[in-house]
């Protein structure tokens, strides 16, 4: 047993943050520090430069672009981005649909789709939820039928994110309507700019549109968007699921987040001294600060673990790090909003984006209420609950 | 980065569990608790016969020259079976003395009967007013002429009761909250001017508060430098800190077991009341707590090896507040989903509780090492 990094790991990490201090555009990073939302072209532009460098989809087969990284150096680059900070790659290509096309795609959708996926040509958004489908994920409605050598898709689905900015969405549609729940789902990839598909923007109670509703009204896509079998999609949306572990627990974003609650802690006074200095708030952040601090351990064992028993299907134990993960999260963005005290209902309308202090206090709250997000999407904490409680304690 | 276990660490782990397994299910600790001094030395001579004692120990001293890993594992199946011999004394925290401060002269006098199971010790440093703070001393440590008067009292020693020799903190110099003037000394018990009061602690254990008037020991018990003990005592406990924390593991991993078996066989409404999504939520939750203390217990076990005695400081004063938290959370959610059952001591499941919650206060409780963390700078 050893739990620090080794010598390699070390240089690595080191290696990684020389290449975003000398690549990551300082007013992209100064917004992620604010939480300004980035356009589009700005996210674009930084993965192709990590693409250049060979790093964009570092998790993939070498034969597909993969870098050979160890898990844990897969691992440390993402914490890297997320504490420099600097986006990390699109998950929905790079760790969503990439793996699905590699692993159970043709050859003719893998030359076509992954070198495409890498250089960001596609950006892609995911079609899973619907109004009706939640964490019932199973029960979509979203019909695709078969008409010679086409697909029609009819339907709905939701919570779609960024689906503003994507050229291509990877779909769960029902092909078989009389089959039972799990069965009669087909994965089909949909170009966004097809015939019949209308986006609709849903504002979220933060003030921003990050997700959207997408409307199919007999939509043609031609059958060689089919990934793998038909009627088999429920299979690599579970494989598609378990792709994203080392990344679920967010622990680099916490740990920035907790670095800027020092900084704007030190400089916001409560009762005539620092509120860090504060022993009822600095019990909270320590306490989080511990939390977070036993969250990367466990992730890191989490690693270590599917290193050994690979089936690339989810561990149950990473439901773990999605509960105590997004709790993290929310705390942390919480504290932020208690550093800032009353001021944090200033800023809610247009204001002077010129002037600086203004900027990040009006992004306070929207973040605070933005984060409740995270104990939702992905398997909302009571499904991760019913996960735990079923396929690890066998209740 | 490696969580494993080596080969030998496994096998170490089979033993001290197939050990326990046969000896130490819930009725046999009954009567071990009944027995004098209130555990047994049959099983001591077990561990001891096994060579469990004498893991920590260098081999030149007749130990196996086995590290912090191999405690840890020790005390999880400690935990896990709610041990009562005096491992945690004995063997971790006075052994932990004679390792890092004893003379050769002192080694040769006291690990020989340690390892072979002969004697054990008991650790005198809690005073009425120190609290957690292990420089607050009352008790005087006086030169005479070569040797030392020790005067003062030390409140519940665990294995008070039974052990043959006390390692005692004591004041050589200074005020009673003085960073310096601090010593270490080896007390016989059966020492003049030495009285015990004996008494079972809430969680099972035995303990004494033992007085100290005008007891006179040699120079050879002084353990390192009677002016200069603090961080010899501060080393020592907090590899004390990270074995509890490995108990408390093996503890919260029992009572989680013991508690999804009982919802897997209790039917209420017709139904197991483990179909009930109210309590499988909450036994999942103390999984998340579980796997959480599991991650600090190897980090505090790691950071016993610390070079740096603040980095040390800091990670176990972390890992502790994280079991604290854990297990108080495990032990009191146990009880709930047992409902009446657990509260009633025919039922294993509120010993662990109890266990759990003495863990959580012994050598700092969460506010204490919250404090020690947050004034050690970043810890991620």
């Amino acid at each position: 047993m050893d739990l620090a990094f080794t010598k390699e790991e070390r240089t690595f990490r080191e290696e990684v943050r020389q290449f975003l201090r000398e690549t990551v555009p300082g007013e992209m990073r100064r917004k992620l520090v604010e939480g300004t939302q980035l356009s589009k072209d700005e996210m674009v532009a930084w993965w192709r430069i990590l693409n250049k460098k060979g790093w964009c989809v570092n998790q993939w087969p070498k034969e597909y672009g993969g870098t050979g990284w160890t898990s844990v150096q897969q691992y440390i680059f993402k914490e890297e981005l997320q504490m420099y900070p600097a986006p990390v790659p699109l998950a929905f290509g790079v760790a969503m649909v990439g793996p699905v096309i590699y692993t159970f795609g043709n050859e003719a959708q893998r030359k076509h789709y992954l070198p495409r996926i890498a250089n960001m040509d596609d950006w892609w958004c995911q079609g899973f939820s619907e109004p009706e489908a939640g964490s019932d994920l199973a029960s979509l409605k979203t019909k695709a039928e078969r008409k010679g050598d086409k697909y029609v898709i009819n339907g709905q689905k939701t919570w779609t994110t960024l689906a503003q900015y994507a050229d291509m969405i990877f779909c769960l549609c029902r092909t078989d309507p009389a089959a039972k729940k799990q069965s009669g789902i087909s994965f089909i990839l949909v170009d966004m700019k097809s015939k019949g598909i209308t986006v609709r923007p849903i504002q979220t109670i933060d003030g921003g549109y990050e997700i959207n509703e997408v409307f199919f009204d007999e939509v043609e896509v031609p059958v060689q968007n089919l990934v793998g079998e038909e009627n088999n999609g429920w299979h690599y949306a579970k494989f598609l699921l378990g792709q994203e572990r080392t990344g679920i627990a967010r622990v680099g974003v916490s740990k920035e987040r907790i670095r800027r609650i020092k900084e704007v802690g030190s400089k916001f006074e409560s009762s005539g001294r620092p509120i860090i200095e504060d022993p009822v708030f600095r019990e909270k952040l320590t306490s989080c600060e511990i939390e977070l601090k036993a969250l990367e351990l466990t992730q890191l064992r989490v690693i270590a673990d599917e290193n050994k028993h690979s089936s690339g299907m989810p561990n149950p134990a990473s439901s773990v790090l999605k509960i105590k993960g997004s709790e993290i999260q929310q705390t942390t963005t919480e504290l932020l909003l208690q550093v800032i005290g009353p001021l944090a209902a200033a800023y809610g309308g247009n204001i002077d984006s010129s002037n600086e202090a203004m900027n990040w206090i009006a992004q306070i709250a929207p973040s605070y209420f933005n984060n409740r997000k995270v104990s939702i999407y992905g398997g909302s904490n009571e499904i991760q609950r019913n996960i735990i409680s079923k396929a690890v304690l066998g209740l | 980065m490696d969580f494993e276990l080596s080969e030998e660490q496994r096998l170490l782990k089979e033993s001290v569990d197939g050990l326990l397994a046969n000896t130490y299910d819930f009725e046999q600790r009954k009567r071990y608790i009944k027995e004098n001094g209130g555990w047994s030395k049959l099983i001591w001579q077990k561990l001891a016969g096994q060579g469990l004692l004498g893991v920590p120990f260098a081999e030149s001293d007749g130990g196996f020259g086995a590290g912090a890993v191999e405690t840890m594992i020790i005390m999880e199946a400690i935990g896990r079976a709610l041990v009562l011999e005096p491992y945690l004394p004995t063997v971790v925290i006075c052994g932990g003395f004679l390792r890092h401060g004893g003379s050769v002269a002192q080694k040769v006098a006291h690990l020989p009967s340690i390892i072979d199971g002969s004697r054990t010790l008991a650790f005198a440093q809690l005073e009425k007013s120190s609290r957690y703070d292990l420089y607050d001393i009352t008790t005087s440590a006086k030169k005479r002429g070569k040797g030392w008067v020790i005067d003062g009292e030390k409140l519940v020693v665990i294995n008070g009761q039974s052990a043959e020799t006390l390692v005692v903190t004591a004041r050589s110099r200074g005020a009673q909250r003085d960073k310096g003037g601090i010593g270490v000394f080896l007390v016989p018990a059966d020492a003049k001017g030495l009285t015990k009061k004996i008494y079972a602690t809430q969680d099972g254990l035995h303990a004494a508060d033992v007085t100290f008037t005008s007891v006179e020991v040699g120079a050879e018990a002084v353990v390192g430098d009677p002016e200069n003990a603090l961080s010899l005592i501060e080393r020592v406990v907090d590899e004390a800190r990270a074995a509890l924390c490995a108990e408390a593991v093996g503890a919260m991993d029992e009572s989680l077991k013991i508690t999804v078996e009982y919802l897997k066989t209790r039917k209420q409404f017709g139904v197991l009341i483990g179909s009930f999504q109210s309590l499988r939520h909450r036994a999942a939750d103390m999984f998340v707590a579980l796997e959480q203390a599991r991650s600090m217990s190897m980090l505090a076990t790691m950071a016993t090896n610390c070079d740096d005695a603040a980095d040390r400081l800091q990670l176990v004063a972390a890992a502790k507040v994280q079991i604290a938290r854990s297990g108080k959370l495990i032990g009191e959610e146990a009880i709930q989903l047992h409902g009446g059952i657990g509260m009633t001591m025919d039922a294993r499941i509120g010993h662990y509780f109890k266990r759990l919650t003495m863990v959580e206060r012994a050598f700092g409780d969460p506010g204490y090492h919250l404090r020690r963390v947050s004034e050690s700078g970043p810890l991620v």
